[in-house]
């Protein structure tokens, strides 16, 4: 029996305790017994903390004007606990606020707490705030509390700068930063750079006794912190051309980026239909946020971020590529052309043109049948399609097609590029060909891209090869180091000596008479570029356009996408070339091309299956 | 004689009569911790004082159902049991409710069931059941491992649900395990770990490692020519060295920054007394406050107004502190201190292995809780939010506590019962 054998262990067990009780005890002792600091007075004060709310940092575009500022607001706060009954109504009339709401704050915030602040109106006018001042005191429990709100000095690039709004629960459940009722960005740069733009808050300790009084700061603020001010943000953006933009896709829906391909810099993001970002700051937020909301052309939704369109004919230019670096093509091969590209019982239409055509012309007249061809040699060069299709989209891939772009961007789509392993599953292993998915030749099929990626595709011809991750903040604090990220070149994989035929044909679809954009041609400036018709199932094709400008050191790499209007060359091709001057020359030189795009309405032509 | 004995049952009253001194303080300090002029009836249902008398009324009558049950249903379904409440904390890993970040709770019915409160019972039946096995004993390797395993499993599961201060209870099973012939060694091996533990967070890896270096040279100046030896002291340096590495692991990669600037603030790294610190220095001013006599019972102001965090539950030692000094302090640490002798007597004087173990487990157990979640409370512990035995507002560790507590005195009561 080992009952005996460590029963002697139960004394060290005994006098373990007894030793931490003992511990315990002096500890209480010393705190409060002997230690007088922890008795705060003879009146048994307690201690408040009161935040201090820091000025959030400003948001200015890349030429200094500004796009985000502050203004006061002023917040009516409650202690339910020191409430003493008074005229709900008077009081409501007063604030110009609607009763039940108020009674129902009231009472969330009594289930808060009895002896916290809450807010119970928020953000009240200043002449509101003016004319209750006076009259606060006969309203026991209530007080005001200065804050500041957004405000936006240009309606424009609401997408862009993003909006803020109260911290939502599960931030709360995880941080400690926020308590609540306080704000944080939500969407665009507010919510990508918020660390930066929102500035540390600071601390004051008050002693209030148990009545509530105050009795001064704690220990001559001793522990008190001044709030920070966040550090301004300057967007990559460029307030002239986003205004430019937002105003030429007015009454379209659609969308439009234009980046710097020398750096990978954001210079416009246009989302359209927008809204004014004032609407969404004020009492009247939640109002007009839930129109917002319902509206049936979505204006919240940012399309140059999310919206996925097949890219269209503009896809035609990565195939020309691919081809040539696989070696399957040559800028002289030829291909004929009788109304199409006919295999069996496969046919994919062309519209009226010379054949045969090079490489150039192809491009330029934007031939289906020749890229069909292209498409096909690039995979047959394989044993078979799957391998062969693996290697092409690897290349697409390396123009950030079908991925994030891991950027700066607070919201994106990754967009379609199918596995070979999606044929597959449809038609099954070894049972597909070039010919099966012969659309992707001309950027139809299951092929999805977002505008962002389309631009920065673009970019990436502009450099012939090679591209920065697009950013829409240029620096944070004055620092334009804060990501090194945004310094790396990224390489495509088609060797850069590749290029030069297929901008050749690029800048023909303006030069020649035969090119899809010869209408827009500017005498002053080499533009380059494609046009594209997304195909839609649901209504009126979209009309895409990529282009870059000049030709040699481009400045500008734009796409355009306007839905339901047609052919590219219809709208999207106009109003990037515009853009294009507009930011190369800061001129329109072509006003009546401006005034039919600003005035042409193109909402109303949308099927409107939304609405009753 | 012996037909006599079995069929009388022997209650310990003292325990028992601990016992509702204890809820009943309890509830009387919930009462405080909640009141405010404005409040109703003592009853009021939606109150938590109200809540928590259901809860103590509800334990009565669990404690009655225990002294229905046969006394060697414990002994014979103790691996069920374990089993049963494992089986708990997995599905509450699966289906639980997460509140405030931790993923441990079952919702029934409008009413809050935390399993962790629970496993405690189930582990202590299964080790007292190892343990008192014939031909068992903590010198085989093989017993110290499933022993140490019984233990971890729950712990664990319990740190999964992100719940650390309920997993951390289950290190009062080490004291056990050492009072039933577990080598001392591992209790100066997890003093040893706390102290470099502590130290780590001091002052960093880095001159740990250097220092450990240096106890590795004197070491082996001191031990040459012993090969033996050496490759033992080598082993634990590096052991030590191991653990340093990880624990800064865990701090840097694992903890949140909330509960990084916790630990800060208790090492005094970081003075910051109304940030992280703020719930230990709020519930030290309200302790402190009381100084030797109190303020008197409901004249508390600084466990009145929600200053002090959780102040019915993790932190109730805060309103006995301000209302009855040092005074109700002291007797409050003595009355627990009895309860834990008095739980030492009593197990010492089992007839049966299964009963002595179970009872020092349950001693183990509750003088952790107090243990710690007094010196949380001022500032002597880290603030990990574990429950006062029986004082803190909170169902499932009421209902936990007495029935760890009443089954050893359902055990004791018939220990004439059963011989071995
Ligand atoms: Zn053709």
């Amino acid at each position: 029996m080992h009952y005996n054998r460590y029963a002697s262990r139960k004394y060290l067990v005994i006098g373990m305790m007894l030793a931490i009780c003992l511990i315990i005890l002096m500890r209480l002792f010393y705190l409060q017994v002997i230690d007088d600091s922890y008795k705060l007075s003879a009146e048994n004060n307690i201690l408040r903390a009161i935040p201090l709310y820091p000025d959030r940092g400003y948001i200015y575009d890349r030429d200094g004007n500004l796009l985000v500022s502050n203004q006061p607001a002023y917040d009516l706060m409650v202690i339910p606990r020191e409430v003493k009954p008074f005229d709900t109504l008077a009081f409501c009339q007063e604030l110009g606020v609607n009763p039940d709401e108020f009674k129902k704050n009231l009472r969330d915030a009594s289930k808060y707490s009895r002896f916290r602040p809450s807010v119970v109106v928020k953000e009240l006018s200043k002449e509101t705030y003016a004319s209750i001042q006076e009259q606060l005191y006969r309203f026991k429990g209530f007080f005001v509390q200065q804050r500041t709100l957004r405000e936006y000095p240009q309606i424009s690039g609401a997408n862009v700068v993003g909006y803020i709004g109260q911290v939502p629960r599960y931030i709360l459940d995880k941080s400690d930063y926020y308590s609540k009722g306080d704000n944080i960005g939500i969407s665009g740069i507010e919510k990508a750079y918020e660390e930066s733009l929102r500035g540390k808050q600071g601390v004051k300790y008050v002693i209030r006794d148990v009545h509530n009084r105050d009795k001064g700061p704690f220990e001559g603020g001793r522990y008190d912190t001044l709030p920070q001010a966040g550090e301004d943000v300057v967007s990559t953006i460029s307030l002239e051309l986003q205004m430019y933009g937002e105003l030429l896709m007015q009454n379209k829906i659609g969308s439009v980026v234009a980046i710097e391909p020398s750096s990978g810099e954001i210079l416009a993001m246009v989302s359209s239909p927008g809204y004014d970002p004032n609407l969404l700051v004020g009492r009247r937020r939640s109002e007009t946020f839930a129109q917002l909301q319902k509206d049936s052309l979505k204006p919240l939704f940012d399309r140059a971020l999310l919206a996925e369109y097949p890219p269209g004919s503009t896809f035609k230019l990565l195939n020309a590529l691919i081809g040539l670096q696989e070696g399957v093509l040559y800028p002289g091969t030829r291909f004929g052309c009788q109304g199409g590209f006919k295999y069996g019982s496969l046919r994919v239409g062309c519209h009226e043109h010379p054949s045969p055509l090079d490489l150039r012309k192809g491009i330029a007249s934007s031939c289906n049948a020749y890229f069909c061809y292209t498409y096909k040699s690039i995979l047959e060069k394989f044993p078979n399609a799957e391998l062969g299709y693996e290697n092409w989209r690897e290349h697409i891939s390396s123009f950030g097609l079908g991925d994030f772009l891991n950027n700066d961007l607070p919201t994106g789509r990754r967009g379609l590029v199918p596995r070979a392993s999606f044929y597959d599953n449809i038609y099954g292993r070894g049972s597909w060909k070039a010919v099966t998915n012969i659309s992707l030749a001309i950027g139809q099929g299951e092929l999805l891209v977002t505008p962002i990626q389309m631009a920065n595709m673009t970019a990436a011809l502009a450099n012939r090869g090679w591209y920065y991750t697009p950013h829409i903040v240029k620096s944070v604090g004055g620092d334009t180091l804060f990501n090194q990220r945004f310094k790396e070149k990224i390489h495509t994989t088609v060797d850069s000596h590749h290029y030069e035929p297929v901008i050749d044909g690029m800048q023909m679809v303006f030069e020649e008479p035969t090119g899809t954009a010869y209408w827009f041609r500017l005498p002053e400036i080499s533009q380059c570029g494609k046009t594209g018709t997304a195909q839609n199932t649901s209504g009126e094709d979209h009309s895409a356009f990529i282009a870059f400008a000049p030709r040699d050191n481009p400045k500008i790499a734009i796409v355009v996408y306007v839905e339901n209007a047609g052919w590219g060359s219809s709208y999207a091709a106009p109003i990037a070339s515009l853009m294009m001057e507009k930011f190369l020359t800061d001129t329109v030189s072509r006003p009546w091309l401006e005034e039919r795009m600003v005035n042409a309405n193109l909402i109303d032509k949308k099927p409107k299956e939304d609405e009753e | 004689m012996r037909n006599k004995q079995r069929n009388t049952a022997i209650v310990d009253w003292p325990l028992v009569l601990l016992y509702f001194l204890f809820v009943g303080m309890g509830w009387l300090n919930i009462y405080a911790a909640v009141y405010n002029e404005e409040a109703s009836s003592i009853i009021d249902a939606s109150q938590k004082y109200g809540k928590q008398l259901t809860w103590i009324i509800t334990a009565v009558v669990i404690v009655f159902i225990l002294f229905l049950v046969d006394g060697k249903f414990f002994n014979r379904f103790a691996y069920a049991i374990y089993g049963f409440f494992i089986f708990l904390l997995v599905s509450v890993l699966l289906f639980g409710k997460e509140v405030g970040g931790a993923r441990s709770w079952f919702e029934i019915g409008g009413f809050s069931i935390q399993p962790a409160e629970f496993a405690k019972i189930g582990v202590a039946l299964a080790l007292a059941k190892l343990l008192s096995s014939i031909n068992v004993s903590l010198d085989q390797f093989k017993t110290r491992i499933t022993g140490l395993t019984i233990v971890g499993i729950p712990a664990v599961l319990i740190l999964l649900q992100n719940d650390t201060g309920s997993a951390l209870v289950f290190l009062a099973f080490l004291l056990v395990l050492y009072r039933e012939g577990m080598s001392g060694i591992l209790l100066w091996l997890g003093t040893g770990a706390g102290v470099l533990f502590t130290l780590t967070l001091i002052f960093g890896p880095v001159y740990l490692f250097i220092a450990l270096g240096i106890i590795l040279g004197i070491g082996l100046y001191f031990l040459r020519g012993k090969k033996r030896e050496i490759r033992n002291w080598v082993l634990i340096v590096f052991m030590g060295a191991g653990f340093v590495q990880s624990v800064d692991y865990v701090y840097q990669n694992v903890l949140e920054p909330h509960q990084q600037s916790r630990i800060d603030v208790l090492l005094g790294k970081k003075d910051d007394p109304h940030g992280a610190g703020y719930n230990t220095n709020q519930s030290k001013i309200a302790i402190g406050s009381g100084g030797l006599t109190g303020k008197g019972y409901l004249e508390g102001t600084q466990t009145k107004f929600d200053f002090v965090p959780e102040q019915s539950t993790d932190f109730i030692f805060c309103t006995v502190g301000e209302e009855w000094g040092f005074l109700g302090s002291f007797i409050l640490v003595a009355l627990f201190l009895t309860l834990f002798w008095r739980l030492i007597i009593a197990a010492e004087r089992q007839r049966s292995a299964f009963s002595r173990i179970y009872g020092y487990s349950v001693a183990c157990i509750l003088f952790f809780h107090f243990a710690v979640n007094i010196s949380m409370t001022i500032g002597l512990a880290p603030v990990i939010g574990i429950p006062l035995p029986f004082f803190s507002y909170g169902g499932s560790s009421l209902w936990g506590f007495t029935i760890l507590l009443f089954i050893f005195i359902r055990l004791d009561a018939y220990r004439m019962e059963t011989f071995r």
